[in-house]
This record gives C-alpha cells, structure tokens and sequence, in this order.
C-alpha cells in the first residue's frame, strides 16, 4: 500500500458501472486521489500509467458483514489492520459488526469507530447494536446512533430471542430507513451443535446444528417483517430450507433482503473431516444440497449480496479443540476470488459477480452510489477476471491468519483497489 | 512396528478388516497368556507409554495400565482436570509434554471428538484412542467382537443389536464399524430422538422396539444410560424407560431364547438392565472384561511389538 503518484492513468480497460449495469472500453485519470477523466483522458510525461487492457475497472467493493475486533480484542485485529485486509481483498467500504467489548450499542461508541478510522483507506460504517450490550431486552438509542454514524442496526452473533423485541426494532427502525439484521438462529434448536447436523457429524461425532435451527428462525423473522412492513436483512443464509423461504416472502412483497457468505457458496461441511478448526464456523458449513441452494437463490435474486462475515480469531484460539476453539474464519481477501471462481462456474458472470459486491449490498443498506464521478475521490477496484492463482497466507493483510481457504486455487482477482490517495495491488505496487 | 496399517488406532472407521481380524486373533493369543501362572511377557521392555486422561474412567483405565504392564512397558500415568479441558486448553500442551517426554505411545481419553487425531498429527508417539468424546472407541468395540467371537466363534453372519442412547455413545459407533466390516449385522434400539441423525447411512437398521430386536438378535449389547439424562427432558424417567427399552429378566423370560447379554460398563443396575440379567448365564459381561486386558495387549502389541516372532 502507497500514496499514488500525483498523476495516475487506468489504461485502456473496461470499465464497468454495477450500478447502471453499463460497460464501456476506457481510461481514467486520477489527480490527487481525485477522478478528473473518464473515457478519453489526456496524460502528460510525467503521469504515472497502469495498464488495464483485457482487465475490468469496477467501482470499490462493498461488504456490510465483517468484524474488526476494536474495541476490545485488538490482538485479533483492528480497524486499521482490517481495513488494510478489506483493501487488499479490493473493498473501499466495511460495515462492521458491533459485538465488540464494550459493544456497540449508543452513539458514544459509533462516533469512537468513526473517529479511529478517519483516514485509513477504507471507508468505515458501523453497525449498531438493537439492544443494549446485545442482550436481546432494550432497545440501544437507535435514532441517535444512526445520526451519530451508524448503518444498519444488528445484535450481530445474538439472535434477537424474544419476538416482541424483534417487532419493535423493525417497526421503530422504519423512521430511520435502515435495515434491521437478526443473526438467524433457534439456540435452543442449535443446542450444543459445532457443525452442520448430518450422517457425517455422526460419523465424526461431533454434535450437530440442524438447519431447521436457522429456517425456524427465518420464518419467524419473515412473519414478524411481514406483519410490521419493517425492513429485515438475513446475514448469512446458509440452508436451503432459508433460500426457499426467502424466495416465497420476497414473491408476497416483504421488504427482505439477505445475504450469502463466499464460505457458503464455496465450502461444504466435507473440509471438516480432519477436525480443522479453521473449518468451525456459524452458521456451520452446510451441505452440497444447501451449498447449490443458496448459489440458485444469489442467481435468481432470492439473495441480494455477498457479504464476508470476516471474522479474525488468534492463533491460540483456533489451536484448540474442536468443540471449544471458537468460531468464524477471516474472509476479505479470499471472498472475491472463491466467490468469481464459484460463481462463474456456476454460469454467471463477472458482472454479476461484481454487483453481488457493489449493488448487492449498497442496494440493502440504501445507499445511492454513482460510480467514477468527476470530482470525487477514487473509489476503484480492477479485476482480472481471467488469472488463475493460488491463495496463500502471504495474501492475508489480516492480523489472524484463520482461513481455511489457504491453498486454494482460484480464476479471477482483484489486481489493485484506489481509495483517494491509497493504493494497493500487484498492479498499483 | 508396523504390523498393522495404521501406525495409530485413532478408530475403526479407518481400521481395515484384516488388521481388525489380526488385532482379534492377536488377543486370543494374551488371552491364553492370562490364564498362565505367570501373566507377563517382555514384548514391550524399554517402552515408554503415558496413558492420559482428560476424563473420568475407571475401567478402561486400569485395563490399560495392566495390559502395558503385562507386556513390560514402562508406564507413566497422567490424568489432567476437567477444568483444563473446559477452557480448551490442554491438546497443545499434551502434545509438547509427549515430544519432551520422548514418549513412545499415547493412551488418550478425552472428552472431544476429533482429539485424538488431532493429537496423532503432531506427536511422533504412536496415538491410541481410549475414547474421543461421543466419536469413537474402538478398543471397546474390538473387546465387544473378540468376546462375541469366542462365544459364538464367528462374527460372520450373527445379528448384534445396540441398545440404549446411541447419540451420546462412543461405544455404538465403534461397534458398527467394527461389526460391519467382519460381516455380523447390527441394529440400534433406543428412543428415537436418542439416534443420532443419518446414522442409517452407515449401513445400520433402527428399530425402537425392543422386543422386535430381542427376537432377531444373536447378542444385545446393552449401553449405560446416563442418570443425568433421567428427568431432564430427555428421557421422562426411569420407570419409561425401563418399561420400553429396559433388559429386565422378565422380558428376556417372556422372549424363550437364548441370547447373548453384554455391557461396556459401568452398568447401572434396575436401570438399563437387571442385576440378574447382568449375573445371569446369558451375560458375558466379565468376560469382556478380561477380554479388555487381552485385547489391549494385543494392541499394544502390534502397535509398538517387534515385527516378527512369536509372542513370548
């Protein structure tokens, strides 16, 4: 990562607006961090040119699902060595969870996260909490924390229990736009469970987390949004039995949206068969059955958004068992090769892809974007949709080195990412 | 070393028939070296073995600790807090201690599944698993078939039920394993959310009736049932259970035939099966016992032995 030259170039690419779904061949001029041309751009001796030919030149991505650990846990990660992670990973902007210590439940602490990520390269948007320190009973400042900054509202990794609860949030939340997002699980139906309930957590003996402990919740959730006309988002859907439900909600008109993990549409519960902790997750990796669901539900737009759900724990932590290391894997530098390189298998194109992380996600959180303006600050990521690579630990900028996608091979990456003034990538280094 | 496949018994999953047959006649072998004046052999001098003990166990324990020293192993034992192993702490530290150790083989019982392969990764020790939590524990199982062996001296075509909570057993799936490949059928009889899900896909029937299963079966291996899983929710009560899944000698009068009786232990007595049943001459439930130290010996044999010769 770098401060850009004064002058920068983005040759003969394609560039391509998710937004307007347009694409057309051209350059882009960057002065000062600024956008000052795009199509036809004049450059002189001393502008510094990037070749983009055969390479796409999208706006930044989007995750409005990851968790940087501060305050609280800065041994896991921070919001700087996170956003450095996002960066890398080709995202200019982060919604990050409020599961922190103290959580992120009034507007003091939305304007701390605000305040302590001025300046870095990408752009910072909390989540506050619904409930005061996330504990499912009094609704936090929702009005106040969304003046000071905040996004979204979520009890992140705590589902929202008690239905009545629920219902106020969704019905409250209306006045200030923003989409409420329940964490979708029955604990009671999740009970001890580590893993996806199957023949293979028998096999392992491991005890297991059925997938009717998310759908029971989802449905719940869908009635509750239904019933209020509240705007509810599903982070992370992981059965197909959700997808399904999902898929007939959205058909009666409920404002839902959701979202998919690239872990999900790229990993099953199988990677567990050797008790790799990097594997533990929640919800927990599911079936192939689930896996081609919920690619079918992001495809015929049941699921609006790919989301990360990075989620750095310490080495220590993951050294310990299975059952009591604890969950979650870190994702913002794999999740857009793992997910190109599902998805275009899977029929779809690097477009499409593209707006799972820009449109996708802008869309749910309401936020109005228009690419590449003249005047504004760079908000770029190019794409080799094209290369083939291995994903290796030297890619992760992350302060925890929890992935079990180490190893892979992936088609398509993201080559370079401007924020402003900041730069990063193989083709901007 | 070496006689087997597998350097460790991590389970039977992963066991071929053939070792599991070897392992059986193997403990035919100590088996007879028991009844001799003098029960110990020096196949194993100069071998250093640690049993380690994450969890409670009696049983399985000493059995262990009297096989390694009838084979003239040198035995340290090590048994850590529970409290260790609810932090999760623990596995690492096991797996440094037997590097510094320059141990030899690891007896591991632990409360996870997965532990004990876990373990077997990063220790140069051979690992044996005395069992992983609700996965596996398969020298019980070998114990279960060599004992079913030498009553009915085969294992090829007999039925074998499994009865009791199967969810939270090791026993069970070691057993199935185990059975299934020497060619014996197995049924599981319990209260059906006490199944584990998909377990039919191991090749397994189910059948919640008991009295069904008694008709059909060579041998009943009757599984402890744990007294804090009475009155929680889970199983209504002691009498229910009694009444529907219970070895009671009335219900094995009532049945007319002869049939085989065995328990891993430790037996709650008036719960999962009578005290006459357990005494009775239908039960072979000591000889398992003995049966455990052969089999262990046997194990340990093949694991860390020479690789010719006879057993001394």
């Amino acid at each position: 990562m770098g401060k850009t030259d004064n002058l920068i170039i983005l040759e003969n690419g394609t560039i391509y607006d998710p937004y307007k779904n347009k694409k057309k061949a051209g350059s882009i001029l960057i002065v000062d961090g600024i956008v000052k041309e795009v199509g036809k751009v004049t450059g002189s001796d001393n502008t510094r040119k990037i070749d983009c030919t055969g390479k796409l030149i999208v706006p930044g991505l989007i995750d409005i699902h990851a968790h940087f650990r501060e305050p609280g846990r800065e041994d896991k990660e921070t919001l700087a060595t996170g956003a450095r992670a996002a960066f890398s990973g080709g995202f200019t902007r982060v919604c990050v969870m409020p599961n922190t210590n103290p959580p992120l439940d009034s507007p003091e602490a939305i304007r701390f996260i605000i305040e302590k990520s001025s300046g870095l390269p990408v752009q910072i948007l909390p989540i506050g909490s619904i409930t005061i320190g996330q504990k499912g009973q009094e609704l936090s400042e929702v009005g106040k924390m969304v003046k000071a900054g905040a996004v979204a509202i979520s009890d992140d990794g705590l589902p929202v229990q008690n239905g009545q609860v629920l219902r106020n949030a969704l019905e409250y939340a209306q006045k200030y736009g923003i989409p409420v997002i329940n964490h979708a699980e029955d604990i009671h139906l999740r009970n001890d469970g580590v893993m996806n309930e199957s023949s293979l957590s028998t096999r392992l003996g491991l005890p297991g987390n059925p997938d009717i402990s998310e759908s029971v919740m989802v449905h719940r959730d869908l009635e509750i949004a239904d019933y209020t006309g509240g705007k509810i988002h599903i982070p992370h859907v992981s059965t197909k039995r959700s997808v399904d439900l999902i898929r007939k909600y959205k058909k009666m008109g409920v404002n839902v949206t959701a979202e998919v993990t690239p872990h999900h549409i790229g990993l099953t519960e199988d990677k567990l068969t050797e008790y790799d902790t990097h594997t533990k997750v929640a919800p927990p990796l599911r079936s192939e059955l689930d896996r081609k669901a919920l690619i079918k539900g992001l495809i015929e737009g049941s699921i609006n958004c790919i989301a990360t759900d990075h989620a750095p724990h310490t080495i220590e932590e993951k050294e310990m068992d299975f059952i009591h290391s604890p969950c979650g894997m870190i994702g913002l530098e794999s999740a857009f090769g793992l997910s190109h390189t599902v998805l275009t298998k899977a029929g779809a194109s690097t477009e499409k892809v593209v707006q799972w992380f820009t449109k996708g996600p802008a869309d749910i959180m309401g936020w109005n974007i228009i690419p590449f303006q003249i005047g504004e600050p760079a908000e770029i990521a190019i794409i080799d949709s094209k290369i083939r690579w291995t994903f290796k630990k030297s890619h992760i900028q992350s302060k925890s080195k929890n992935s079990p996608m180490i190893g892979m091979k992936f088609t398509g990456k993201v080559d370079g990412t401007i924020s402003g003034k900041n730069t990063c990538g193989n083709l901007l280094d | 070393m070496g006689s087997l496949k597998n350097k460790h018994l991590i389970g039977l999953e992963h066991t071929p028939a053939k070792d599991i047959q070897k392992l059986i006649d193997t403990g035919f072998t100590f088996r007879e070296v028991l009844d001799r004046p003098i029960k110990k052999v020096p196949s194993l001098t100069g071998k250093n073995i640690v049993n380690l003990f994450f969890e409670n166990s009696t049983r399985t324990r000493i059995s262990f600790e009297l096989a390694e020293k009838r084979l003239s192993a040198d035995v340290t034992n090590f048994s850590a807090s529970a409290s260790s192993v609810s932090k999760g702490e623990g596995l690492k530290d096991t797996v440094q201690n037997i590097h510094a150790m320059k141990m030899d083989c690891a007896v591991m019982r632990h409360p996870v599944p997965g532990s004990c392969l876990q373990l077997s990764k990063f220790v140069d020790a051979v690992v044996i698993n005395a069992g992983d939590g609700t996965h596996e524990h398969p020298t019980q199982a070998l114990l279960d078939m060599m004992s079913i062996k030498e009553k009915f001296g085969k294992l090829k075509g007999l039925n074998i039920a499994i009865v009791g909570d199967i969810l939270h057993s090791r026993v069970a799936l070691s057993n199935i394993y185990g059975l299934q490949k020497m060619g014996a059928k197995v049924t599981l009889c319990g209260p059906p959310h006490l199944i584990p899900r998909g377990i039919q896909k191991l090749g397994v029937s189910v059948n919640s009736d008991i009295d069904e299963v008694i008709e059909w079966a060579d041998a009943l291996n009757v599984l402890r049932i744990q007294r804090e899983r009475m009155g929680v929710g889970i199983i209504p009560s002691v009498r229910e259970y009694r009444d529907f899944f219970g070895i009671t000698q009335e219900r094995l009068d009532a049945h007319k035939k002869e049939i085989v009786i065995m328990h891993p232990g430790p037996m709650n007595r008036g719960v999962e099966i009578d005290s006459s049943v357990a005494d009775g001459d239908q039960a072979i439930i000591l000889d398992q016992v003995l049966n455990g130290v052969a089999i262990r010996m046997s194990i340990l044999y093949l694991l860390l032995g020479p690789d010719e010769g006879e057993v001394g």
